[in-house]
């Protein structure tokens, strides 16, 4: 008597995947810190090799000094709503005094919410999840900063020809 | 629904082979399920596993990685240890729960 074989999730363990991915983190504001944030994190769930590289403003998500406060503006941000229905926060009160510390609370508290963490516990996971964070060499420059200023699991402060050296064959986002 | 049987016994899975009855799991389906994506399951195995299984029955849905962090206890690095690769889907398949849908 012949049986079929048990239905099993395919893990791919035993593929000999060279899948890379590479992230650029070119932004400081508190809501755009998370997007690149959250698919490395999904990469690495998958299995993937992953890379964060962080330039320019993305450099306050790493810098001691600077990560715990990343803030949020509406200024700017056509689709920022009111908690109320799809009304939209106008323009012109998007620069009064305040409204930058009122609504970086309540992003931090919608995404604290959805049980997803901080900015730098966020980073935690991703280095416990096997993933390797980078410093772009310029904007170190431009900050005065070392890597003493700096995460301490960032690997290393690079310039942009060794981050394309060290991405080869990777998919890469820019955020 | 597609249903397999795993050392005799019949279980509902979906399309991917992850069980879709909750009551149908038992302890010593895991030590198949586990052995069935090579991993021979210890102490530190168990303690997820249950968890899941505990949180799935309060909460409705699988536990993400994060979320066995936090609430069960197992950091995310252990998670990687013990379930190679993809923890947060070889944990749900074992405990015989869905795949988790939240993105953290």
């Amino acid at each position: 008597m012949t049986t079929a074989p048990a239905l099993v999730p395919s893990f791919d363990d035993d593929a000999q995947t060279d899948r890379k991915l590479a992230i650029i983190c070119s932004k400081g504001n508190l809501d755009m810190a998370y997007p690149g944030l959250i698919l490395a994190n999904a990469a690495l769930g998958e299995g993937v090799e992953t890379h964060v590289f962080f330039t320019f403003w993305g450099f306050d998500m790493i810098a001691k000094s600077r990560m715990n406060n990343l803030q949020f503006s509406p200024a700017g941000n056509a689709a920022m709503h009111l908690p109320v229905g799809d009304m939209r926060l106008p323009q012109s009160l998007a620069p009064l005094p305040g409204m930058t510390a009122m609504a970086t609370k309540m992003l931090k508290k919608s995404i604290a919410d959805l049980g997803v963490p901080e900015v730098p516990d966020f980073l935690d996971q991703i280095v416990a999840a096997g993933g390797h964070l980078w410093a772009c060499r310029m904007s170190a420059d431009m900050n005065h900063f070392t890597l003493a200023d700096l995460r301490d699991d960032v690997e290393g402060i690079i310039s942009a020809s060794d981050f394309i050296e060290l991405t080869v064959g990777a998919q890469l986002l820019f955020i | 629904m597609p249903v397999t049987e795993l050392q005799g016994r019949q279980v509902h899975v979906d399309d991917e082979g992850f069980l879709t009855v909750y009551d149908e799991w038992d302890e010593d389906l895991a030590d198949v399920l586990a052995s069935q994506i090579g991993i021979d399951l210890t102490d530190e195995h168990w303690k997820v596993i249950r968890f899941l299984r505990e949180d799935f029955k309060t909460v409705g849905e699988t536990a993400t990685a994060r979320r066995v962090q936090t609430v069960g206890g197992v950091p995310v690095k252990e998670q990687f240890a013990l379930f190679p690769k993809k923890p947060a889907k070889k944990m749900a398949y074992i405990a015989g729960l869905p795949k988790p849908h939240g993105c953290v």
